[in-house]
């Protein structure tokens, strides 16, 4: 029986953790300073806006690790020596393993701003990260105004969260519309239109310059790129986030961005494996990047880790990509690849509902028609079919045309793929007519 | 965390303070309410038509106008902002307020009418007397505390539908849903019953089904229907086709949910007047063992308190033809009713012989003129004649041994008393004997026992075994025996005793006081998940027997935990939905708030094949090769 050691609880860590349990009777233990149990990292929006309680971000009733034999340690790590196959603890102690399993996620990334470290400025990670916000910006009296820095989904998130306190928000986000550097111009300008019906104060193109200090290391207002200074309480800092790798430093673990794994996600040691947000490919998969800070990811290289673990070496090969996320009350699902402007070859073909938020974007070969990838914007789909759908190769033709299948949305929603289809068909015998 | 939120309570900060509207339509309401108060406390209102629409429609205009002023300057979407800091849905004092107030006006009304103004004989007082105008112009007589629940029930229902159709507005299936329980609880529940009432027809709301409504085949209830008539006994026969055909026709079809989220009542109230406390239910696994006993152990209660009650009815089912001196009918009260193998007086000299106090004849005819005995030599106890109809209530009590008052058919004659403790026996000729009815009973139990046993076997968990069996044999073995026993009380007690014990037990204070009552503290749904034996029953069709199911979408579950925080049936819906299994289960009410809370798209409410609904070995889309199916591999 050997002895595996998780730093880490979060999704990636505690994924592992279950599936070797369910594989194997090896002592596993789980090691996190951030909280006592497993939570649900995208859920810490819920708590801050009173839709839950922490508790409820919790899968897993407290009495589930004792019964699967996971030992829990709250703790940080200092360093991990892994001549001695030890980990240190900060309050001291040393923890030895036969196998080391690293998922310690990520941490918001900072760019050197000035004043990037003052009180008030802060990401939105962790549990940590959560008590600060409501220190920071507890309600509109204490936070009269935030600025919120980077267009990616933590940022919109944080901007949901903070107006219902009723504290104002200004939103600057260099690009030309919300996330445009994923999502094609329409869906960008979707995104963008619904953020500011909120009144949200979106600045696109505007980048932030300076942090100032009231003079008592607090925030107290913020320069942009293009000169203007704006009062606040509060910055937030979403720029995007890095793997959490300080503690391995030195370690003789070859790290680069994130962690290098090889394809069973195993480091340059021998038994010391790396899952989630902190890894990095050395040679990353197909279009996916090397480092991939989302949460499935973290989910599937949990279960890769375990068959690796148990005797059953299996490659991190993620099937199809998939994503999804809600931008205030837009829901979004993306299977396959949708580039932000169509890949060499390929075409976009776009359809939004009038006066509604309800639009698709599928990318497809131009020459084979096959199809590629589908964004949808408040239209449920199935995850299955387009799964399938990419596995055969389906034709953007013959995807369209079947549309209904994929549909997810509940009972005596109106559906949209008849409307769908026509305006497909006519922009196709728009596009024949006009060659 | 706790910290910061205890810092955070100071005073009403958003999201959980009132805007100015919210709190100009929160004093409105209140207003109407007072004027109810007021009226408790017998101010006497001169005008109560006046003061009653008054009281009423700013009740209505309270909550409908509280709902305008919450989501009018909100997009359509989610809206549980704040949901865990105010007062009144996260417990706090405003929670603890309100079960207070609500639980006492259930005691109120199940206990002590009075205080409410009730006046059995004469003119209602206090809350009660302000809504006889309504309730005369309803059925045509004096308002009961029943009429004056069920008029606040029915706007709660409405008024707080409204609230909730603006809530979840861009959602189609909330929305016709809601409209649904509106309808039937207008119009089912309040409005048919009692111009029904008026028309001289039984007190009947169709909608509300053996076993939830527990009274249908009480004695009283049975003399009800079948002295009216055929109107009367199609009536008895829609109650039984109710439960025992179209439910599960309609359960197998949609779920439990076509039931309890789209027709029913209580779930009508708790799914309208309830939804701010939905996110209170227990999701942690004790509380799913508790509900599986408590639940199972009151349709067992049911059923067997029902099988009592009926056969108590049926017990003097036999044709007064049979009387003779070999019966003990010492001191007792004979009723007969027709039967064509002997004259009437022939049967009473038989009852005087085996010692009878009196002999009354039952009509269920719909002759005018009171039979006359045409012999009268020799008989020396008094005989009368009573309609049924006219005295339902009347012959229960009898039989009950209560103190009662018949009234004579032929109108000239003084009302039969019959004192505190006689006791009687009844000797009318009905179409389902004892015997028979006992068996169809054995029959139907041992037909649903054994269907789940031989057909459901590998989906009943170990506990679910244990406990259908324990309960399937106590149930038959106590039956059998006190059947055989001669005793003629089946399972040990006397049927109304057992009735009444049920009425107070489940039916006044589990469903009223802590059901509704507790609302605030333990979730809207704590009746229907714990106690309602109709929800037991139709939960174990839907679990063994139904197309219905939620699907969840591949892998896109981010265990956010929106979906098992807002199930008002305590489901850990997260504990399938990340593990891409499909959530098949006996409570599920199908009321899609999981579907419509889910940030990522997860959560769908379907109906489809029975195969392979129920998929515990489901695979986790994302991965390639498909690793979950090497897992189950791998343990083999």
């Amino acid at each position: 029986m050997k002895h595996i050691v998780i730093i880490g609880n979060g999704i990636a860590g505690v994924t592992a953790a279950r599936h070797i349990r369910k594989l194997s009777d090896h002592r596993i233990t789980i090691i996190s300073g951030e909280t006592d149990y497993f939570f649900s990292r995208t859920a810490l929006m819920y708590v801050y806006m009173g839709h839950m309680k922490f508790k409820h971000t919790q899968p897993y009733e407290n009495w589930f690790w004792k019964k699967n034999r996971l030992e829990l340690v709250k703790a940080w790590v200092k360093r991990v020596n892994v001549d001695q196959k030890e980990v240190l603890l900060e309050q001291g102690q040393t923890i030895s393993y036969d196998q080391l399993v690293l998922a310690t996620g990520s941490i918001p990334n900072k760019f050197g701003w000035p004043g990037e470290d003052l009180d008030g400025v802060q990401g939105l990670v962790s549990k940590m990260d959560l008590e600060l916000l409501e220190k920071n910006a507890p309600d509109n009296s204490t936070c009269k105004r935030a600025v919120i820095i980077g267009g990616g989904l933590i940022g919109v998130e944080l901007a949901e969260m903070l107006l219902t306190r009723k504290i104002p928000v200004t939103f600057l986000i260099r690009e030309k519309y919300f996330w445009d550097g994923v999502l094609p111009a329409p869906d960008a300008q979707l995104i963008s239109q619904h953020i500011k019906l909120h009144h949200v104060d979106l600045r696109h193109e505007e980048e932030l310059d300076e942090i100032l200090d009231n003079g008592s290391g607090r925030v107290h207002a913020i320069t942009t790129k293009k000169g203007e200074r704006i009062d606040c309480d509060f910055v937030g800092l979403c720029a995007g986030v890095r793997p959490q790798i300080n503690f391995l430093k030195d370690s003789g673990i070859e790290t680069n961005r994130g962690i290098l794994v090889d394809r069973f996600l195993q480091t340059n040691v021998p038994d010391v494996y790396a899952i989630g947000d902190c890894a990095e490919q050395r040679e990353p998969v197909g279009e996916r990047k090397a480092v991939e800070a989302v949460w499935y990811t973290g989910r599937m290289m949990g279960e890769t880790l375990a068959q690796n673990l148990c005797g059953n070496p299996t490659a991190w090969n993620p099937g199809h990509w998939f994503n999804s996320a809600k931008f205030m009350d837009i829901e979004y699902q993306t299977y396959g690849w949708v580039w932000n402007k169509p890949k060499e070859g390929n075409a976009h073909y776009h359809w939004k509902e009038k006066d509604s938020n309800r639009a698709i974007t599928i990318e497809y070969h131009l020459a084979t028609r096959k199809f590629v990838g589908i964004n949808t914007f408040m239209i449920r789909l199935q995850h299955k079919q387009f799964d399938q759908w990419l596995s055969n190769g389906a034709t953007v033709d013959e995807v369209i045309r079947n549309l209904d299948l994929a549909g997810f949305d509940p009972e005596f929603y109106k559906k949209p793929f008849e409307a769908i289809k026509k305006d497909f068909i006519n922009q196709s015998q728009d596009s024949v007519l006009s060659h | 965390m706790g910290v910061y939120q205890r810092n955070l309570s100071l005073t009403g900060e958003p999201p959980k303070s009132l805007n100015t509207g919210q709190k100009l339509f929160t004093a409105i309401g209140w207003a109407g309410m007072a004027i109810l108060l007021m009226a408790a406390f017998n101010v006497n209102f001169p005008n109560k038509t006046l003061w009653l629409s008054l009281s009423l429609g700013a009740i209505s205009a309270g909550i409908i106008g509280f709902a305008w002023a919450s989501y009018k300057d909100k997009s359509a979407g989610i809206k549980n902002d704040g949901v865990w800091f105010k007062s009144i849905s996260g417990r706090g004092i405003w929670a603890w307020l309100a079960i207070l107030s609500l639980s006492g006006f259930y005691v109120l009304l199940y206990f002590y009418p009075q205080y409410l103004g009730l006046v059995e004989e004469g003119e209602n007082k206090g809350v009660i007397a302000l809504f006889d105008p309504l309730s005369k112009l309803l059925n045509g007589g004096p308002a009961s505390q029943w009429f004056v629940y069920g008029t606040l029930y029915t706007i709660a229902i409405l008024s707080f539908g409204i609230k909730f159709i603006w809530k979840y507005r861009h959602n189609s299936y909330e929305v016709i849903r809601t409209t649904s329980v509106m309808f039937f609880q207008t119009a089912f529940a309040f409005i048919i019953p009692e111009i029904m009432t008026r028309l001289n027809q039984p007190y009947y709301d169709f909608k509300n089904i053996w076993p939830l409504n527990y009274d249908l085949f009480n004695g009283y209830k049975l003399q009800e229907f079948i002295s009216h008539g055929s109107f009367g006994v199609a009536m008895l026969i829609f109650g039984v086709l109710s439960i025992l055909v179209i439910t599960p026709i309609l359960t197998y079809k949609y779920g439990k949910r076509w039931y309890c989220s789209w027709v029913c009542g209580c779930g009508g109230l708790a799914e309208t007047a309830g939804d701010s406390f939905r996110q209170l239910s227990n999701k942690k696994q004790y509380a799913w063992k508790i509900e599986r006993w408590v639940i199972h152990s009151v349709v067992v209660f049911a059923v067997v308190m029902t099988t009592a009650v009926v056969y108590s009815f049926l017990k003097g089912n036999e044709s007064a033809s049979s009387i003779g001196s070999w019966n003990d009918f010492q001191d007792k009260v004979v009723f007969i009713g027709a039967q064509e193998d002997k004259p009437v007086h022939e049967v009473v000299l038989a009852a005087q012989s085996a010692g009878a106090q009196r002999v009354i004849y039952l009509d269920r005819s719909d002759a005018t003129e009171p039979l006359s005995l045409k012999d009268t030599s020799g008989i020396e106890i008094p005989f009368d004649v009573v309609k049924a109809a006219d005295n339902g209530q009347g012959i229960t009590q009898v039989q009950e041994g209560k103190q009662a008052t018949l009234l004579p058919m032929d109108r000239s004659q003084a009302d039969i008393f019959i004192e505190k403790g006689t006791q009687s026996v009844i000797y009318d000729n009905l179409w389902l004997s004892k015997e028979l009815f006992i068996w169809l009973v054995v029959g139907l139990l041992t037909l649903v026992f054994g269907f789940a046993f031989i057909f459901r076997r590998e989906q009943l968990a170990k506990d679910a075994k244990i406990g259908a069996i324990a309960y399937f044999v106590i149930v038959i073995g106590i039956l059998l025996y006190t059947y055989t026993d001669n005793s003629s009380r089946l399972f040990f007690f006397e049927s109304w005793k057992l009735n009444q014990f049920y009425g107070f037990l489940i039916g006044a204070v589990f469903s009223g006081v802590i059901g509704t009552g507790f609302y605030p503290i333990f979730g809207n749904r704590v009746w229907c998940r714990f106690g309602c034996p109709m929800a037991a029953i139709l939960g174990f069709q839907q679990r063994l027997f139904s197309r219905f199911r939620i699907t969840t979408n591949g892998g896109q579950c981010i265990s956010c935990g929106n979906c098992s925080t807002y199930c008002e049936m305590g489901i850990d819906v997260r504990a399938y939905a990340q593990k891409g299994e499909n959530i098949v289960r006996s409570s599920c009410v199908g009321c899609g708030i999981c579907s419509a809370v889910c940030p990522r798209g997860v959560l769908n409410l379907e109906n489809g094949p029975l195969e392979g609904r129920i998929n515990s070995e489901s695979v986790l889309l994302g991965q390639d090769p498909d690793l979950m199916a090497l897992l189950s591999q791998n343990k083999d």
